[in-house]
């Protein structure tokens, strides 16, 4: 077998590769941009509103959706619901939410209370100092719960296929049905670039995002402690 | 100004100071009274120092005064206006707020910092730069150097400059102050506090600051304010509080060394200091010597000082070195003293440095007088005829 196998493999017509390609970031895409919305709101309003039992909660939800197996959460929403893409994308929409639920609700609880105290203190309105101050701060690591959210969804999506919506599953299971190798890898690696491919995008938007005063600096002429920058309470790799 | 003392310089006409006054404010945390029937009034243009104990109520005082803490009962008036009669948010933007950890947004640049509240506040664009120059240069902060910046560049008291400016910005007649300058090591805090009260001369604001050192609340304050558990224990000016404190707690919080503290209440420009005997650079040899003999100039030590062109001072050139010009390279190594500086801090700055005189220099850094440890040392009869009269 070859990279040429792959490549026809890849381009057979009754596999469609490049159509399930298309499906996969779309669906990918639909997820992410689902998750990303929900898990914003929610962490954003858990930081705000919320009290320990909220943080006690979030925490929780978040490292469970972290630790059920992704499998058995596809085959619970299937089981719930029914075959077909609306409950695959469920299922992705579910996984996506935690990495940027919590981050953006660790994000907001670690603003400086100095800095939110001082901006109050100038005259801000309390939507103010949501909207100019611990937004603007969180951004960064927001960022980074979105791109950890975004790789576990594009490799997740293959799952999609398993439940008929299609996406590059459907030519890893073909490759597994009938121990066709080409036809494996004709799935397997593109979703691989994919994957790899959607970190590194989203990590330079996560950089270009990070307002400068926040960047970590390479040559500081600093002498005064970083308070403000929080730490990220996850690494970038799942 | 309605209310203002008629004390030292005279306030510009056209800066902006509001009186304050507190009537029976109390804050309750449950059975705690963090403030319990808190009645002063801070006339415009001064300085009010809150002092006491951790945890004797000045942060929940000063906190009440901008509604960042609503009080459990009383009131508090600006200009006599309550302060519950507008919208929190629009209050906050007349009265400037200072804390130790200063605050800075970090992700926004130190001439973004510096615009803040002019931005709230709504003022046209073409206003807002050239009010945040003024300001950087005003705090010690070149624009050209430090407008661009992101706090995290900056040093703790340069950040606390950038935190003062920024405080400043809208022209607020009342500034509060939550121990701005104890997170900073000392020297930085003895500049500061010397550079704060330059400024107030400039731009006299009410002020209240809050403070748990008294050698810092002696020097900055034009009134004390001692707190206890919530409660005001004595209202005085610095003089009177070192001369008579109103109980056995005042002493002991004032300190046995009650004598020296009062060198922190003259300052240099209250005593008749000798004008510096300055000589420009490039100054004609003979004409120095002319001055000398007609006695307008009057050599220290047989020595004159050289300045550059803009006043600065150079170095000490005896009178006999003098040929036919003026000639100096900086070379001065004795302190430079501010109008405003303390004799304390002076007589300080003078014996750190070993040496037995300091010049004076004005705020744009000319030699204006000298001043020496004798001098300085009869400064020690003033505070008495202050605490006297007050
Ligand atoms: N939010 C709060 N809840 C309960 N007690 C408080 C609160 N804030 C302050 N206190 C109490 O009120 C008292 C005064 O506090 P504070 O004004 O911060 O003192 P200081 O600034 O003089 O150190 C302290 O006993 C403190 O424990
Ligand atoms: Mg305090």
């Amino acid at each position: 077998m070859s990279p040429h196998d792959v490549w026809e493999a890849f381009n057979d017509p009754n596999l469609d590769g490049p159509g399930q390609l298309a499906t996969h970031v779309r669906l990918s895409l639909i997820a992410l941009a689902a998750a990303t919305a929900a898990g914003v709101a929610l962490g954003v309003a858990a930081a705000k509103l919320g009290g320990r039992w909220t943080a006690f909660m979030v925490v929780s939800v978040s490292n469970l959706g972290r630790t059920v197996p992704t499998f058995a959460l596809m085959a619970l929403v299937v089981a719930l619901t029914s075959i077909g893409e609306r409950p695959a994308l469920a299922g992705l929409v579910l996984l996506g939410i935690p990495p940027v639920l919590l981050n953006a609700y660790t994000a907001v609880r670690g603003v400086d209370p100095a800095v939110t105290d001082a901006a109050r203190g100038m005259g801000f309105t309390r939507l103010g100092v949501l909207t100019r101050v611990e937004i603007p701060l969180s951004l960064p690591l927001v960022f980074a719960g979105i791109r950890i959210s975004a790789i576990q969804i594009v490799a997740t999506a293959v799952l999609a296929a398993a439940v008929g919506a299609g996406g590059l599953g459907v030519l890893i299971l073909a490759g597994l049905a009938n121990s066709d190798d080409a036809v494996l890898l004709a799935g397997a690696v593109p979703t691989a670039l994919l994957a790899v491919g959607t970190g590194l995008v989203l990590g330079l938007a996560q950089w270009l995002l990070t307002p400068r005063g926040l960047r970590p600096r390479t040559t500081s002429h600093t002498l005064a402690p970083h308070r403000t920058a929080p730490r990220p309470p996850e690494k970038d790799t799942p | 100004m309605p209310g203002t003392p008629a004390t030292d310089a005279p306030p510009p006409g056209d800066v902006r100071a509001g009186t304050l006054e507190l009537r029976g404010v109390t804050k309750r945390y449950g059975p705690t009274l963090a403030v319990d029937d808190l009645s002063l009034t801070v006339p415009a243009g001064k300085v009010c120092v809150l002092i006491g104990p951790s945890g004797c109520g000045k942060t929940t005082a000063l906190r009440m005064i901008n509604r960042l803490i609503e009080p459990t009962a009383g009131e508090i008036l600006i200009d006599g206006t309550d302060v519950r009669r507008r919208p929190a948010a629009r209050l906050r933007r007349e009265i400037g707020y200072v804390i130790q950890q200063v605050g800075l947004l970090p992700h926004l640049t130190v001439a973004q910092n510096v615009a803040t509240v002019p931005r709230l506040l709504g003022w046209a664009k073409a206003r807002v730069g050239p009010r945040v120059d003024e300001l950087l240069a005003l705090v010690g902060l070149p624009p050209g150097d430090y407008a661009r910046r992101y706090p995290a560049e900056l040093s703790g008291g340069q950040q606390q400059r950038v935190g003062l400016a920024r405080a400043l910005a809208g022209d607020p007649p009342l500034m509060l102050m939550d121990e701005p300058f104890s997170a900073v090591d000392p020297i930085t805090r003895e500049r500061l506090q010397t550079d704060f009260l330059r400024l107030h001369r400039a731009v006299p604001k009410t002020v209240v600051f809050v403070s748990h050192d008294i050698d810092e609340a002696v020097k900055m304050a034009d009134v004390i304010a001692v707190m206890r558990a919530g409660r005001l224990v004595q209202f005085a000016p610095p003089a009177e509080l070192l001369a008579d404190p109103a109980d056995e707690f005042v002493a002991d919080f004032v300190g046995a060394d009650r004598a020296l503290k009062g060198l922190a209440l003259t300052r240099l420009e209250d005593l008749d200091l000798p004008p510096a005997p300055t000589v420009r650079r490039g100054e004609a040899g003979g004409d120095v010597r002319d001055r000398v003999a007609s006695g307008t100039l009057v050599p220290i030590g047989g020595a004159v000082l050289a300045t550059g062109d803009d006043g600065h001072p150079l170095r000490w050139v005896p009178v006999a070195a003098i040929g036919d010009r003026v000639e100096a390279t900086p070379g001065r190594t004795e302190p430079l003293l501010s109008p405003v500086t303390t004799l304390r801090d002076a007589l300080s700055a003078l014996f750190e440095a070993g040496a037995s005189h300091g010049v004076v220099v004005d705020g744009a850094g000319r030699a204006v007088a000298v001043a020496d440890v004798a001098t300085i040392g009869g400064g020690l009869a003033a505070p008495a005829e202050k605490a006297g009269d007050a």
